[in-house]
């Protein structure tokens, strides 16, 4: 910081003026920022304020309908990803872009060599992979089929791509969301070897502490503008936090209840990881009426296979399932829907609607098959419309009515939709799957806001969530899953985050070895 | 380039895209028939008389149309629940031969047209059972099953009618023996050339709307074929579905070699059908699927064919151009419809 | 049984089964290559009739016999052009697709053939591929026969599964082919084009198909009759699954497939042929399709992103 010109002459990444819309939704507007050599830079916002956008125009995946790239003082051309390849930038994705049949080195080399040649052999690409691995901490086997590694080994893949072709620009897209803290800690030192080394590096995230650890600057995304600019050693999280959201973020704080009976046990649950996905070893957990469980984690440690084996997607393979004290003697989908679990899906667009089928249709997806929405087989279309028209109604989804088809609503109505269609048959077990994901601030409380309400009215819920803030606020009783194993329950209030952190990195399991 | 939704297209943009996929089959038939050395617009006047240009005609093209709007109707209920049931011409011909089993003696009744017709489905429906249980226990792709069952089928049937079905009477030829008069689906109107099997044919055009739209059977079916896994998670037995499905659809296109059998022919040979099966794959995706439409799309093709056959004998453009026109037909409405929902945006 | 032993031991049957494998293993391979890169191609049925007919008609008009096979496979890559224009940048359903590819291809065949002999009753003859009498080699028992007294085209044939192996797995364009199989979205990321390595390989694997076609006419038969093809682009379909998307799994499952057909005809000629139906043993190709899928159903690594359209930056 001795020479402040020769520092603002030294960008490495200019972006001016990039705005882009997506139909009626304007995800980028005006935004500007510069990028200088050896620092980095976090980019800070909410779900869908624009972050992934603009680093996908950058990296040409979308054309910006304004605006201009510039690297190395030179202009990008729009919608060229080799091009960006070419000129020294590297992204990191939030959803990798790995072939899981492939190996780590075909993963690596793809498209490193001339289409047209013969190749310079394995043996060489194996060289540079090790030296690679070596220098910025990047411990991954180069033969190891990539289906076969952890989520952590996965991202140093993604980084190592980057490397390999001399990026000198790295772009992580929310690259903590699916590590461990001790993981992060790897990662952060894996970045700050990369500093050291000459490369400029734009960090995605909404977490804040994170983003206090590893950035020089902060700039603040919200709806699609660039509201703030700040130097991070001289802010902290609560003014980044209302700059991120704009006021003050409300997290409810419920009241903690006494747990009434349990409706449903697991009893030493286990089931067989499906493909990448964790399976469950030996889950015991009881879902007490009026009680919210919150289940914390790192995506992909279980948490998909127990919402699937409460959902009666997959049976136990070993241990049982009690619902109101005893054990069902078929499980499906149907029979949990018989025993009145409602299911919030973590994927609202892929699982949770059919986004063919109008509001009517979405809203019977469920209850078609029972009265007063069928009888002896036939439709009573009447009574599925009204059903609809008083969920609209309660549940305030905005629309153009029942008849409308649900893939033109928003995020949050379709989430109200189905909150609708799940609560209103008075659930006794209610399962929230990640149900605020990429909701905006308003629908967030409103969705916590029916959550308590069901427990208060005596359901059993379990929440998983990502967001350990989240968690916090609404659970009665927290549990952490890590490697598909459950931890004991902790009474709100009773852990702090950095405890629970180290439960998620798998410490304190029964006869569990350390995970780092 | 790149594909964006487009969330409300308009009226235009619907009816207009559609219609310009039909006016681009109608520049390429005129195309060919220059090729051909012959007057574009002559050819096309030809093909439209030679279809419905006279009672006769007309007559032609409806019974034409029978056994496509069964087929159009077999693979539109298949397709909308996903269901690649590309072996409508198997079921076809497993309709064919219990017209024939049925109708050539085992009863002596007016009982014996329903009893084979109801027999008929579930022989055809029994075809489309292997395909889907392979699918739905193995995983096996039912479009080339489907598909290789067709060629066995014809041998099948090849064997038939030169072993235990020939007719002796047959002169060598390799045909079934005729049916009795009883098995026979009579004319609608005495004296006009048009068989029941026609009015079977919309019948069962209603029922497969009502089914889809008032059942719950129809609604699993819809729900499956939109979007597995939220049907699967909605609590819908997909596997019973599928088969439920394929039961149905090989009903129907068994459905089209029986009326053919029963109502036109007479008796079973080998050239029953010309490719009813394929054909009401074009039938039933110009209709988009839906089964009133499938009534509108099964007399329009059927119309070209029939029109085309007139016209190569008065012109020297091959009567093939029918099976180019519809091919290219179905090509263009698949992007036209697309074309619909989506726009081509650059980057 | 005897007769079993007779046929299986006999030059003469080996030599056939070679012969009948090669214009499998041509379509085998191109419709591989388009799997490989992600996209199903039911167009080759109608794309083999094209090649069978365009081959054999740019010879019968008087062109060399390899200017046939190159005329097929310029045929072959238009309609691959058509699929994989429809397919990949406009993502419509392979299926559909495929399916009117097929009956496009195959009437446009008819369509033309009855334009360029409007009169002919029976089908005319060409002079097809010749065996290749390699001197010395031809000479050796059994041996000599089987494998030194087959046409150039068969050598190609075998030639061209060789290559499809090399490059797919020994090149960095074979690598990124399959990588356009398995995700889209890592060759994206990587810089390269998704949509141009689908169309480029369905366009060179019609190619293949074509050729396959083309085989027909000019190395097996010698004449273009409209049922010729008679379903063997769906059991080459059924092939690449039976090889695991493997060429050389593939291969061999071809020539395995080819010895079973040869095996059925010279069956008919015995005893047993005497006693069953012929339809029996015609019928064998197709079963023995279906149960080679069945075999596979649970084994085979399919690539993972087959039948997917991608469609650049989606959200």
């Amino acid at each position: 910081m001795t020479d402040k010109n020769a520092q603002a002459e030294e960008f490495v990444l200019r972006l001016d003026g990039i705005s882009k819309r997506f139909g009626a939704l304007t995800a980028n507007s005006g935004i500007s920022l510069g990028l200088r050599r050896g620092e980095v830079i976090a980019l800070l916002g909410e779900n869908g304020a624009g972050k992934t956008t603009l680093m996908n125009i950058l990296f040409g995946h979308y054309v910006a309908d304004e605006g201009t790239v510039e690297v190395f003082g030179e202009p990008l051309p729009p919608g060229n990803p080799r091009a960006a390849l070419a000129a020294g930038v590297g992204m990191v994705h939030q959803h990798f872009t790995l072939a899981d049949n492939l190996s780590v080195i075909d993963n690596i080399t793809l498209g490193t060599e001339s289409l047209w040649s013969r190749g310079n052999g394995r043996a060489a690409a194996r060289a540079r992979i090790k030296a690679l691995s070596r220098d910025f901490g990047l411990a991954v086997h180069p033969d190891a089929r990539v289906g076969s590694l952890s989520v952590g080994e996965r991202q140093r893949v993604e980084i190592l791509k980057a490397l390999y072709r001399d990026a000198r620009i790295l772009i992580l897209d929310e690259p903590t969301a699916v590590l461990t803290p001790q993981e992060t800690d790897a990662l952060f030192d894996t970045l700050r070897r990369a500093i050291a080394a000459g490369l400029s590096i734009i960090f995605i995230s909404h977490k804040l502490h994170e983003v206090i650890a590893i950035a020089d600057r902060c700039i603040v995304l919200r709806h699609g503008k660039v509201v703030g600019e700040v130097d991070t050693h001289s802010t902290d999280r609560a003014k980044l936090a209302s700059m991120m959201v704009g006021g003050e973020i409300a997290l409810p704080e419920a009241e903690a209840r006494a747990p009434g009976p349990a409706l449903l046990r697991l009893n030493h649950v286990s089931t067989r990881a499906k493909g990448t996905a964790t399976g469950l070893r030996q889950v015991t957990l009881d879902l007490c009426s009026g009680q919210i469980i919150g289940l914390a984690g790192v995506s992909g440690n279980g948490q998909a296979a127990l919402a699937d084996l409460v959902s009666g997607l997959v049976r136990p393979d070993q241990g049982s399932i009690e619902i109101g004290g005893r054990q069902p003697i078929v499980w499906s989908p149907r029979e949990a829907l018989r025993h009145r679990i409602a299911r919030i899906p973590e994927d609202r667009h892929k699982t949770g609607t059919i986004s063919d089928f109008n509001l009517t249709e979405n809203a019977v997806l469920e209850g078609y098959s029972c009265p007063p929405f069928s009888r002896r087989g036939w439709m009573n279309w009447r009574a599925a419309e009204s059903f609809a028209k008083d969920i609209i109604a309660k549940y305030d989804v905005r629309c153009q009515g029942p008849a409308q088809r649900i893939r033109l609503l928003s995020g949050g109505n379709m989430q109200k939709l189905i909150l609708g269609r799940v609560l209103e048959p008075t659930p006794k077990i209610i399962l929230a799957n990640q149900p605020v994901r990429g909701l905006d601030v308003g629908a967030i409380a409103y969705v916590h806001s029916r959550l308590i309400a069901a427990r208060d009215a005596g359901a059993a819920v379990l929440l998983i969530s990502e967001d350990l803030d989240e968690i916090q606020s609404l659970s009665d009783v927290i549990h952490v899953m890590s490697e598909g194993r459950l931890s004991p329950g902790f009474a709100r209030g009773s852990m702090t985050a950095a405890e629970l952190g180290l439960w998620m990195a798998g410490q304190g399991f029964e006869g569990g070895e350390d995970a780092a | 380039m790149r594909l964006e939704p487009i969330a409300n297209a308009s009226l235009a943009r619907r009816l207009g895209l559609p219609l310009a996929a039909l006016g681009a089959t109608v520049i390429v038939a005129g195309v060919l028939a220059l090729i051909a050395g012959a007057n574009p617009f002559a050819v096309l006047g030809q093909i439209v008389t030679g279809a419905v240009g006279s009672k006769f005609a007309l007559l032609e093209t409806l019974n034409r149309a029978t056994p496509l709007i069964f087929t159009g109707l077999a693979v539109a209920v298949a397709f909308k629940a996903k269901l690649w049931n590309i072996g409508a011409e198997a079921q076809l011909y497993a309709g064919a031969i219990i017209a024939v089993l049925m109708g050539t003696g085992a009863m002596e009744s007016p009982i014996v047209l329903p009893v084979s017709a109801l027999l008929a489905m579930a022989a055809g429906a029994l075809v489309l059972l292997g395909p889907v249980l392979l699918k739905t226990r193995l995983g096996v792709d039912e479009v080339v099953t489907t598909l290789l069952l067709n060629f066995i089928m014809l041998l099948f049937v090849s064997y038939l009618l030169e072993g235990p079905m020939k007719d002796p009477m047959g002169m060598g030829w390799p045909k079934s023996e005729p049916l009795i008069k009883d098995a026979r689906l009579p004319r609608i109107v005495e004296g006009l050339r048009l068989h029941w099997g026609f009015a079977l044919a919309l019948i069962a055009a209603v029922v497969v709307y009502i089914i889809e739209r008032r059942t719950t059977f129809g609604f699993e079916m819809r729900a499956v074929g939109s979007n597995l896994g939220a049907a699967r998670f909605a609590g819908i037995p997909v596997n019973r579905v599928l088969v439920q499905t394929a039961l149905l659809s090989g009903g129907l296109a068994a459905l089209a070699g029986w009326s053919e059998v029963a109502g036109l022919k007479g008796h079973l040979s080998q050239d029953l059908s010309p490719g009813f099966g394929y054909t009401g794959i074009i039938v039933a995706m110009l209709a988009l699927l839906n089964p009133i439409g499938v009534v509108g799309t099964a007399i329009f093709v059927a119309g070209i064919f029939v029109g085309s056959d007139a016209m190569s004998r008065a012109a020297v453009v091959p009567t093939y151009i029918a099976d180019m026109l519809l091919a290219s037909a179905l090509l263009f409405m698949v992007l036209a419809l697309l074309l619909t929902r989506v726009r081509v945006v650059r980057g | 049984m005897t007769d079993l032993i007779d046929i299986l031991i006999s030059a003469s049957f080996w030599a056939a089964v070679i012969r009948i494998a090669s214009p499998l293993i041509l379509a085998t391979m191109g419709e591989l290559i388009c799997e490989r890169a992600g996209i199903l191609n039911l167009g080759i049925e109608g794309i083999m009739v094209v090649g069978a007919f365009t081959g054999w008609l740019a010879v019968y008009q008087g062109m060399p016999l390899w200017g046939g096979v190159a005329v097929a496979m310029a045929a072959g890559m238009l309609f691959g052009l058509l699929h994989a224009t429809l397919t990949i940048p406009f993502g419509l359903s392979q299926h559909v697709v495929g399916l009117g590819v097929t009956l496009l291809a195959t009437s446009t065949s008819s369509f033309a053939y009855r334009l360029a002999l409007p009169e002919v009753t029976s089908p005319p003859k060409i002079v097809p591929f010749q065996p290749l009498d390699v001197p010395v080699f031809s000479d050796i028992p059994f041996l000599g026969e089987v494998l030194f007294t087959q046409t150039a085209f068969t050598w190609f044939a075998f030639t061209v599964a060789v290559l499809v192996s090399l490059v797919l797995f020994r090149t960095p364009l074979g690598l990124a082919i399959r990588a356009a199989g398995e995700n889209p979205s890592a060759v994206e990321a990587q810089g390269l084009s998704v949509t141009g390595l689908r169309m480029g390989a369905v366009i060179v694997g019609s190619g293949l198909m074509a050729m396959g076609g083309a085989f027909l006419t000019l190395s097996a038969f010698s004449s273009f009759f409209f049922e010729m093809v008679n379903g063997r682009g769906w059991i080459c379909v059924a092939l690449v699954v039976f090889g695991a998307w493997m060429p050389g799994k593939a291969a061999l499952g071809a020539i395995l497939f080819a010895a079973f057909d040869a095996l059925q005809i010279r069956l008919q000629q015995t005893p047993l042929g005497a006693d069953l139906p012929y339809q029996v043993f015609l019928m064998a190709p197709y079963v023995l399709s279906i149960l080679a899928l069945i075999l596979m159903s649970r084994r085979a690594e399919v690539p993972a992103a087959l039948m997917t359209a991608y469609n650049k930056g989606e959200r």
